[in-house]
């Protein structure tokens, strides 16, 4: 018995220092020595202040914001320390009424038709991205709320839209904090 | 479907193939206690750690001691981590200041990481604090990798030796494959992961003012540490509630691709490991072409039903272009969500990328029953090799019957002690989920945790069910699982499906090693052919289909069927 639990309870001492301790350590030591702007979140700031992290999305309800996919983190929808997909299948009632509720004010902003990124949550709540589709339907109501001719909030949009790198790593999207953030720096601030 | 999506799919299984290869040829040197180019660094580490463990890595083990060795560290570890959370309040390294975790989820979650499973009932980010996740929960994602690998390697010893009496040495067997294996690869992918956007700090979250002015707290942590060895050891434990989701665990399409490499890359670098242990490498391809057949298979299906639309969303007026978007990630796309989806749950791994409990009838179907074949399609770091190895025990049992003669699997003869304890450990999945999800749909308390009603209610409690005794992890998440009956029983669950399945092999690993192996004659059937992959195939499939089919005709079957006639429930 002693035998066997004397090899057991050292390993385990040791490797919770090693893998436990060290290992995280080791990691972060390099991260913050080297991937600064990573590792602690790639943490967006504007005049100074920190004002999100370009890989975690944000809720936009003013006109003249590009508006990010619907979310199920926390009470109000983008809360960034509780993290939720909606978990509803595609056969929920409280699914399809969501859905329905909010198609027509999407109907309203354009006839082109709705993608699917404009009307479901994502699986973390927290998607920063949108189609590029989506983005498109949104570019008439942005541009008659700041009152600028749509080519130019067009030009914007082009401009933050990502494709796939060499044709296949990735799919194509558009970071909505990015776009809204050159659409401020372009236009001007819009609230 | 895309031919860019099928292009990606192709191009990362292929790399994961081209560095499974010399990898499973260097982990055949290592548990050999050969010489490797890691040796003049981690030789040192590895013999002072003998020392201070005082362990004779040369000292041999008879398969009961091998598994007691096993069951006591595993032991250990649960008390650890159990302890941990219990008292995180009173520990440094809780900058959140989270209170303890009750008793009946600290049970569950320290059976679940002690298992391998890494079934969280709880949201990473707002439960546990950065000493659990890092020491508690870290630790026992290396631990239970290990352990499944040194099991593996046990089993394959048996048909690798002559003749043997023992199986090799636990303690040994566990050192190595945490220095020699997990620990560098962690290192490796870790920081690929901090290249790719993933935090690593050890602060707790970062407090933001939006672009429209509100607050938004943004939960942070050491998660790119956590995320390579949780992928690399096929735990899928999340450091945040979605896991591989959540935009900090997964950024961008690198870390996507980097995510389904790492948790496939050891599972299919073992079966190599035994080719070349029991000194043919077709065995070890043999048995890959089965795990990867299936597994595209299973890809193409859910990648075609995530790809064609909801009916009643096409009804409604939304573009069908996307597919069904619910639960998923814009940068992902579908052909790379639906190879996560069959990858995640063909392995023991249970990270997900997108919600399942969002997918679609078949689209769910999928990775249920993939668990639900016994997590061999690669299945988990070292449990998907010992698994397999179950069923090709089957499968030359089957044929022995057909042609009436001793079947034998690589000239180990397969006698009734070794099919009564395969049979017995094949039992144990399939009385632990059924009998378990029989109970849940018929107790009010338990049907008062389902987020969907309808056949897609069964569905969450039979997934619950077949990840936790599967010691997958992955979840129709809609289920609130963190009430004492699911926590109690899924963690009951997980023990059984990971000690009661592995004991029996265990011990059909020693009476094999025990027998002579005898020289491959005209009549023996050869296990490497085409032949045999297609019996084995067989095996799992009807296997499996016979145990569960009547269960997924109540859920995601009907679902299906319902879906077409515009149901909603």
């Amino acid at each position: 018995m002693y035998s066997t639990i004397r090899p057991a309870a050292a390993l385990l001492a040791l490797f919770t220092l090693i893998t436990g301790v060290a290992y995280p350590l080791i990691v972060t030591g390099i991260a913050q020595g080297l991937l600064q702007q990573q590792a602690n979140g790639s943490l967006v700031r504007k005049d100074g202040a920190l004002i999100g992290s370009r890989l975690i999305g944000q809720s936009f309800t003013s006109a003249g914001y590009f508006h990010a996919r619907p979310s199920a983190a926390g009470a109000n929808g983008y809360d960034a320390a509780a993290s939720s997909g909606s978990n509803l299948g595609p056969l929920s009632t409280k699914l399809n009424e969501r859905i329905a509720a909010s198609l027509p004010t999407l109907k309203q902003e354009s006839d082109v038709t709705v993608p699917a990124d404009a009307v479901t949550a994502s699986g973390s709540g927290l998607d920063p991205h949108i189609s590029i589709d989506n983005a498109q339907r949104q570019v008439a109501r942005v541009a008659s709320s700041r009152s600028v001719p749509p080519s130019q909030i067009q030009s914007i949009v082009d401009r933050i839209a990502e494709r796939p790198a060499l044709g296949i790593i990735g799919e194509p999207r558009i970071n909505v904090l990015l776009l809204n953030l050159e659409l401020d720096s372009a236009l001007g601030r819009k609230i | 479907m895309t031919v860019t999506g099928w292009l990606q799919i192709a191009l990362i299984l292929a790399a994961v193939v081209a560095a499974a290869w010399p990898l499973g040829l260097y982990m055949a040197r290592v548990f050999s206690g050969e010489r490797t180019f890691l040796s003049p660094v981690l030789l040192p580490v590895e013999r002072a750690v003998y020392i201070a463990a005082n362990v004779d890595p040369k000292k041999e083990q008879t398969w009961l001691s091998y598994a007691l060795a096993m069951l006591a560290i595993n032991g250990l570890g649960f008390v650890l981590l159990y302890g941990l959370m219990r008292f995180q309040h009173l520990l440094p390294l809780n900058p959140q200041g989270f209170a303890a975790v009750p008793p009946d989820l600290a049970f569950n979650t320290a059976v679940s990481f002690v298992t391998n499973t890494n079934w969280q009932s709880y949201g990473g980010e707002t439960t546990m604090s950065h000493l659990v996740q890092m020491t508690g929960l870290g630790v026992q994602n290396f631990l239970s990798a290990a352990t499944g690998i040194a099991l593996a390697l046990a089993v394959t010893r048996a048909f690798a030796r002559r003749t043997a009496a023992t199986l090799g040495n636990f303690w040994a067997d566990l050192t190595r494959a945490t220095l020699y294996v997990l620990l560098p690869l962690s290192i490796i992918v870790a920081v690929a992961f901090a290249i790719s956007g993933v935090p690593q700090t050890l602060a707790a979250s970062a407090e933001v003012t939006t672009l429209e002015g509100a607050k938004q707290a943004i939960a942070l942590g050491p998660v790119a540490s956590q995320e390579a060895i949780k992928q690399l050891g096929t735990n899928g434990g999340g450091f945040f509630n979605v896991n591989a989701a959540h935009p900090f665990e997964n950024p961008n399409a690198w870390s996507n691709i980097l995510s389904i490499w790492s948790m496939l890359l050891i599972s299919t670098a073992l079966p190599i490991t035994f080719g070349r242990l029991v000194g043919d490498m077709r065995q070890g391809a043999a048995l890959l072409t089965v795990m990867y057949a299936l597994l595209v298979v299973g890809v193409a299906i859910v990648y075609a039903a995530e790809t064609s639309g909801v009916p009643s969303q096409i009804a409604a007026g939304i573009d069908p272009a996307m597919g069904n978007m619910e639960g998923k990630e814009v940068r992902f796309g579908q052909a790379l969500t639906a190879l996560y989806v069959v990858a995640t749950t063909g392995l023991s791994c249970g990270a997900v990328n997108a919600m399942h409990g969002s997918l679609t009838p078949i689209g769910g179907l999928v990775p249920l029953f993939m668990i639900q074949l016994g997590e061999i399609l690669p299945g988990g770091v070292g449990s998907g090799l010992y698994g397999i190895i179950v069923m090709a025990i089957l499968a030359v049992f089957v044929a022995g019957l057909m042609v009436g003669r001793t079947p034998e699997y690589l000239g180990k003869k397969i006698e009734a002690r070794e099919m009564k304890l395969a049979v017995l450990a094949i039992l144990i999945l399939p009385l632990t989920i059924l009998g378990f999800t029989a109970a849940s749909a018929m107790l009010p308390f338990a049907l008062s945790s389902l987020a969907n009603s309808g056949p897609r209610g069964l569905t969450e409690i039979l997934y619950a069910y077949s990840s936790a005794a599967g010691n997958n992890g992955s979840a129709f998440a809609g289920l609130t699982a963190n009430t004492q009956w699911y926590n109690t029983t899924l963690g009951i669950a997980m023990l059984l499906g990971r000690f009661a399945y592995v004991v029996p092999v265990l011990a059909i690993a020693g009476a094999l090693a025990k027998k002579t192996k005898v020289a491959a004659s005209p009549g023996t059937f050869p296990t490497h052919g085409m032949l045999f992959i297609g019996l084995l195939t067989g095996v799992i499939l009807i296997l499996g289909g016979l145990q569960y089919f009547p269960a997924l005709a109540l859920g995601p079957v009907v679902e299906h069927v319902l879906m077409q006639a515009g149901k909603t429930f």
